[in-house]
């Protein structure tokens, strides 16, 4: 089977039941996201998965013949950072930087879908996602930057 | 990963098909719940059914009738039919409702934490399991079905009436402790009858006595809340519903 990977086509070898997110970090040595619960309850491991963010953990490989997947990797570069990944960088929204490529990825598809969320929408977007290190304040307060 | 068969059909009667009587296999629905037990190894099942491709997820609207297949994924359940859609709304997170499926729902595993947040409106709908196994092909209500519990079914779609009803529903929920559910209820009049079931109260939904909400309801101590707390919520969470209902 095959999957694009940040538009790059990658032939997989993993047994169809093999988690996305252990096929991204152990076949294929991409390791933005994050194998925080394995369970999907962190939002750690999110992924684009045509465009929709999805759970890399909760997602058996076998199934997605055909997707296109985009991590961090793919929605910028240490040289050119996309405007969400400034924000966040800007604005001191990440700490450790463990729970940061998923939230960086729904905010990407957040500000896809709508380019000026309300505080609410942009709460409700990222319910699934868990920061341990200090809270959502700045976070917030980056994705709003990225927004506006 | 251990060795283990994958089916992948890719038509409802090529799932029912490869299902057969359902001995040694386990149903892939959308993975949010089957995944995480294989990749920690708590469950190796021998044959694995992967409902991805297979055609059972459409909904349908027909001759007075609303069809919703078993791969339908609960965020295609919002902005739809009440009190289905509120229900949908505290399914996991965005993420996990683009994944989690109705039937996956109505066969999450029982006797743990209730996991089974569209299973309660699906009983105040009156809703209809279809379902293949051993036996070959049944429908039955979606109170019965849960009562006997999945082994050995699988499910291909749920139905119910395309009629007017005035519905309610309240949950108990606490954001970021975890993923369930404490205690919900939900209502809906139709042609003059009030169904009113809960989540939370049993290791899956009930059906609810409008005239004594409390009546044959033995809740259990969980992580989530105790027997005691739930006994006492449920009545202020059947007036919520109900105020919408009237």
């Amino acid at each position: 089977m095959t999957i694009t990977v940040n538009g790059v086509h990658r032939e997989i070898v993993s047994p169809p039941l093999t988690p996305l997110l252990a096929v991204l970090r152990e076949e294929l040595g991409i390791t933005s996201a994050k194998a925080g619960c394995n369970q999907g309850g962190c939002g750690a491991c999110t992924v684009l998965v045509d465009g929709e963010p999805r759970r890399s953990c909760l997602s058996a490989v076998g199934a997605l013949d055909g997707a296109e997947i985009t991590t961090v990797e793919g929605i910028g570069t240490p040289e050119r950072l996309s405007t969400v990944q400034a924000a966040f960088h800007e604005q001191y929204g990440s700490q450790c930087g463990f729970c940061t490529p998923g939230f960086l990825i729904a905010t990407h598809a957040l500000l896809q879908e709508k380019a000026k969320p309300s505080r609410e929408e942009i709460q409700e977007a990222l319910s699934g996602h868990i920061c341990r290190c200090t809270g959502y304040v700045k976070i917030l307060a980056a994705i709003e930057a990225a927004a506006a | 990963m251990y060795d283990v068969q994958v089916l992948t059909p890719r038509s409802p009667e090529e799932a029912a098909e490869a299902f057969g009587d359902g001995s040694d296999l386990t149903v892939l629905g959308g993975g949010t719940i089957v995944l995480p037990e294989i990749a920690h190894a708590r469950a190796k099942p021998k044959r694995v059914l992967m409902l991805a491709h297979s055609g059972l997820d459409r909904i349908e609207r027909a001759n007075g009738t609303v069809t919703i297949g078993a791969a339908v994924r609960a965020v295609e359940l919002l902005g739809g039919d009440e009190p289905l859609a509120t229900a949908a709304r505290y399914v996991g997170d965005p993420e996990v409702r683009a994944q989690a499926t109705v039937g996956g729902n109505l066969c999450a595993a029982q006797g743990e934490a209730p996991r089974g947040d569209l299973q309660a409106p699906l009983v105040v709908l009156g809703a209809r399991v279809r379902s293949t196994g051993k036996d070959g092909e049944r429908t039955e209500a979606v109170e019965d079905f849960l009562a006997g519990g999945p082994q050995g079914r699988l499910v291909l779609d749920v139905s119910y009436d395309d009629v007017e009803r005035r519905t309610g529903y309240a949950a108990f929920w606490r954001p970021h402790t975890h993923h369930d559910t404490i205690l919900a209820v939900a209502a809906a009049r139709a042609n003059g009858e009030l169904r009113i079931a809960a989540t939370g109260v049993a290791p899956h939904a009930v059906l609810l006595d409008p005239d004594d909400p409390l009546a044959g309801i033995d809740p259990r101590d969980d992580a989530l809340a105790s027997a005691w707390y739930r006994k006492r919520i449920l009545p202020k969470l059947v007036a919520r519903a109900l105020e919408s209902v009237g």
